[in-house]
């Protein structure tokens, strides 16, 4: 149930800047260069600021406020032109646009300043759907998969809702449900050190969910989520069950730049 | 009666391996979650109404803790005029030996109990029967749980944790003449007959309160069974305990927060008793307690409630919704926890009620996901105050203001040292890229056991170029 | 300093918080039929019986009889009733060899066990009764007290079909339960019931197994 206020979009602008997350930067650089070429596709402008880092969240959730404000307000400046700011990642754009207000909210200066950037901030696929008004042919073959969406991004950015919109319109691609989609992936950043067990009890579930709901690819516009489940999917354990069909995954930006480029890489 | 819990493990990681290991349990627990959500959802068919409601019922419950100590002074002046003697309890044992006071002065032998959370919070039965009393639980649920000598694993269904085949060997094993038969009806009226008869000797009944109404000093109960009022109608002495959060202050706050209440708990529409006490017998009539007690204990309330974000937790209803629906308690079950309170609102609850030093454990266990305070009835910020309470706990123990009285128990220097460095590396764009560049040029170096990580995980692996490495010239922004 | 003292001192020390409105109820309304109509009526019967109660029509005339019938039908043998009001005089003259018709007149812990034990069901009246929820009101009193809705495992209760609120904020109002409320105010939405073992449903937990319904139409009305 989300009754958080319904957001105004703007119309499709000419630039954007790109806050490609670190996990992106890092882990699945590709994803951030799928996401520019669907983008770009779009007539639009990608400006991706070299300074950009963390959005801090780790340290946020972490209970570490003091350190999650030191990382945010170098992001601040990173963004002089009233553009959109595209973020790759449902639980960064959360982070962003929800609680950086709170992170500063007994610092009035720098208060105006996170909720004017809040602002501007749109996740992916919000930002796809709702700006973009995203619509490309399906140019490759039938598949089967199934969507994951951050909690966060599901609970502060809709997104359950643009990733399903997005997955939907492509003709050959099933989107199959699958039990307790709704449900935490247990990656829940630090936690899924502190509490590597339950951690792993509930990525496990997910995996054999989505396994049951007879999808080999998962998709999922988190790379947090996304590493979770890929890497229980492959992990110590899945290796030892003999039998289980294999799980791949990518990020959506990858998944729909596959599906629509004109030549199919 | 024994209490005696079964040996649990003394560490909350501990206890959550052994939890997650019960492969039965699990899914015992899983399917009555998948239960209750669903009828829960079926309750609330319009999501506007829903909305509208919980708007409503937060408001109710700020209302009341806004204007706390008048509400509960005027609480307790109608009480008074009504006839109920009111007490303040601070601590446990204070809740306790006032337990114990009104015990001995009727010699009582038997207390029947209903259900109450806060008599699990001061460990009641333990005190009892430290002087000789039985404390009898007579919900259903909570019956069977002591039966077996252990405790509630979930604060609406406190048995949720056991099957039929369990129940009927455990009435079995403890019950004189009882021959095994898993068939439910037959195991409720087993339960039936036996309560019946003690309902009938008791010399006290003890009960929990849902809500008390400062407006006309009511003590409002809600429950199904009818054991609840049993309990409070038919021994001569009638003790309600309950914490000084529970208060509301008007009647026809009780009537929305209901609609409410059952909806969210169990997913049903209303309770079949909703009982509105308002006081002892009175002359001429043939029934009821001749003396109704009322202890309000504090024991950590007082504290959440100095802080003003940290008093939302004091709005909270005792639904159980957020532990319905939190992935980490369908994981785990109530046990493990090791707090009368488990789930969300035990963690956000425990840390007052018993310091860090218990509660810490709780508060870190919990992926922010967000299910629980979608689901709260009153609208409580359930993942907000777990990083507020996270960042309590590791804070600098010198620091000036302490919202708890344990606030820095969890500091680390080492870790405050690691997020100090953290910050340093994310927050000074040249370290970062500088960092970054390194471990994605040595990522192939990365080790293939990460700690807790590759624990039921594949390694993470840094891409051999970063994204900022890739990017075309005509996306750099330098 | 008491321990009273001392808690309500640390609340009030409490920094105060955002000034909070007296929540306004006002625009809150349950959707149900309006008063009087043949619907809201219909909605009540619906949730009692999906609740498991039984609900019967009955008139002014003839709910003793109907009553005596259910009670043959169900094998009661001992009718707990009130003490003082004109339906249990109605009753008591039904009284026979079969069906006793006793009075609740003693204090209960003068005879518990036999109230416990020797009873087969119990007689009241409601007040009124809640369409939103499908819920009685009862509020006992020294002519109808507590027990007699409780102990008995099977309870009559005797409505008047115009007595019908649409939810319970509007029953407290309309009835002013807020200045006059008796010693015990009861909803009763169904006979007793658990889902305590593996969220199986079973009746008859603790009180009631069966909670059956004469609803009395007056005779304009009465189908
Ligand atoms: S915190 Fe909210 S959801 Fe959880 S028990 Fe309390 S009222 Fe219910």
């Amino acid at each position: 149930m989300n009754d958080h206020k319904q957001r105004e979009y703007p119309a499709k602008p000419a630039d954007v800047y790109l806050f490609g997350t670190c996990l992106v930067d890092q882990f699945v650089p590709a994803a951030g260069l799928d996401a520019i070429r669907l983008l770009e596709r779009e007539g639009i402008r990608v400006h991706f600021p070299m300074q950009q880092a963390c959005c801090g969240q780790p340290a946020y959730t972490s209970g570490f406020p003091e350190e999650a404000r030191a990382v945010a307000l170098r992001q601040f400046d990173l963004f002089p032109q009233p553009w959109p700011i595209v973020v790759l990642s449902g639980s960064c754009a959360g982070m962003m646009r929800q609680h950086y207000p709170t992170l500063f909210a007994h610092d009035a200066p720098r208060l105006s300043q996170a909720q004017a950037l809040a602002e501007r901030i749109f996740e992916f696929t919000e930002f796809l759907v709702q700006v973009v008004g995203f619509s490309r042919p399906d140019r490759a073959g039938p598949t089967t998969v199934a969507l994951h969406t951050s909690c966060s991004a599901r609970r502060e950015m809709d997104v359950h809702v643009t990733g399903h919109t997005l997955l939907g319109a492509l003709e050959h691609v099933q989107v199959v449900k699958h039990g307790h989609e709704e449900e935490c992936c247990g990656f829940g950043g630090l936690f899924s050190l502190r509490h590597p067990d339950i951690s792993g009890a509930i990525a496990n579930d997910k995996v054999q969910e989505i396994r049951k709901a007879g999808a080999q690819h998962v998709v999922s516009a988190d790379c947090g989520c996304l590493l979770n489940i890929l890497g229980r999917a492959t992990g110590p354990e899945a290796s030892s069950s003999a039998g289980e069909a294999s799980l791949t995954g990518e990020h959506i930006a990858s998944f729909l730049w596959h599906r629509t480029a004109e030549v199919n890489v | 009666m024994s209490t005696v819990s079964r040996t649990v493990a003394p560490d909350f990681s501990e206890r959550s391996r052994q939890a997650i290991g019960d492969e039965a349990q699990r899914t015992g627990i899983r399917g009555a979650m998948d239960f209750l959500q669903s009828k829960r959802k079926a309750q609330f068919p319009d999501p506007q109404e829903l909305s509208d409601l919980r708007d409503l019922g937060a408001a109710i419950r700020r209302y009341a803790l806004a204007n706390l100590p008048e509400l509960l002074q005027q609480l307790e002046a109608r009480l008074t005029a009504n006839g109920v003697q009111v007490h303040w309890a601070e601590t446990p044992e204070q809740a306790n030996a006032l337990m114990l006071e009104i015990a001995a002065r009727h010699q009582a032998r038997l207390m029947v109990k209903g259900k109450s959370m806060v008599s699990e919070e001061v460990e009641l039965n333990h005190a009892m029967q430290a002087a000789g009393i039985e404390a009898l639980e007579t919900d259903m649920g909570e019956y069977i749980v002591q039966l077996a000598g252990e405790k509630p694993s979930h604060i609406i269904m406190p048995a949720i944790h056991k099957t039929k085949q369990q129940i009927a060997t455990l009435f079995t094993e403890k019950l004189p003449g009882v021959s095994y038969n898993d068939n439910v009806d037959v195991l409720i009226q087993i339960g039936r007959e036996v309560l019946r008869k003690k309902f009938a000797a008791a010399d006290i009944g003890l009960s929990g309160v849902n809500f008390a109404v400062a407006e006309t000093g009511t003590l409002y109960l809600v429950e199904n069974e009818g054991n609840g009022r049993m309990c409070t109608t038919v021994p001569r002495v009638h003790v309600a305990i309950t914490g000084i959060e529970k208060v509301v202050a008007k009647l026809e706050h009780v009537a929305l927060l209901n609609s409410l209440l059952p909806r969210s708990a169990t997913g049903q529409a209303v309770e079949t008793y909703q009982n509105f006490i308002n006081g002892p017998r009175k002359p001429g009539e043939l029934d009821g307690p001749e003396e109704v007690h009322l202890i309000l204990l504090d024991n950590g309330r007082t504290q959440a409630y100095a802080d003003p974000q940290l008093r939302a937790t004091l709005q909270c209803i005792r639904c159980g919704a957020c532990m319905n629906h939190c992935p980490v308690y369908a994981r785990i079950g109530g046990h493990a926890y090791g707090t009368t309170y488990p789930g969300p609102i035990g963690a956000i609850l425990s840390p007052h009620l018993l310091g860090f030093g218990a509660a810490y454990p709780l508060v870190t266990a919990s992926t922010l996901c967000g299910a629980c305070a979608d689901v709260c009835p009153v609208r409580i910020p359930i993942p907000d105050l777990l990083i507020r309470l996270r960042n309590e706990a590791q804070a600098n123990p010198q620091a000036a203001r302490k919202a708890l009285r344990d606030s820095g128990a969890k500091h680390h220097l080492l870790l405050t040292l690691v997020w100090r460095i953290w910050a340093l590396l994310y927050g000074r764009p040249r370290f970062y890229r500088w960092f970054s560049w390194c471990a994605s040029r040595f990522g192939a170096l990365a080790p293939r056991h990460q700690g807790a990580w590759t624990h039921t995980r594949a390694p993470l692996i840094p891409a051999p170029r970063r994204l900022r490495d890739l990017l075309p010239q005509q996306n750099r922004l330098d | 300093m008491s321990a009273r003292e001392r808690i309500l001192a640390r609340l009030s020390q409490a920094s105060a918080s955002e000034p909070q409105p007296l929540p306004n109820l006002e625009h809150w309304q349950p959707r149900v039929p309006p008063a009087g109509s043949a619907e809201r009526l219909a909605l009540f019967k619906e949730l009692m019986r999906s609740a498991h109660a039984e609900v019967h029509d009955t008139d002014e005339q003839t709910w003793p009889e109907l009553l005596l019938d259910l009670a043959r039908q169900k094998n009661v043998r001992t009718l707990l009733v009130g003490n003082g009001t004109d339906s249990v005089a109605r009753l008591q003259s039904l009284d026979s060899e079969t069906l006793h018709v006793m009075s609740y007149q003693r204090p209960a812990e003068q005879w518990r066990a036999a109230l416990f034990e020797q009873v087969d069901a119990g007689f009241t009246q409601a007040k009124s009764a809640i369409a939103a929820t499908g819920s009685l009101v009862l509020w006992p009193s020294s002519q109808e007290p507590r027990l007699l809705s409780l102990v008995p495992p099977i309870h009559f209760v005797l409505l008047e079909a115009h007595a019908l609120h649409a939810d319970l904020r509007e029953a407290m109002r309309v009835e002013q339960w807020a200045t006059q409320m008796p010693t015990n105010a009861l909803v009763i939405s169904g006979p007793s019931k658990t889902a305590d073992i593996q969220q199986t449903l079973a009746y008859g937990a603790h009180g009631p197994k069966e909670l059956i319904v004469l609803l009395c139409h007056s005779r304009e009305v009465s189908p």
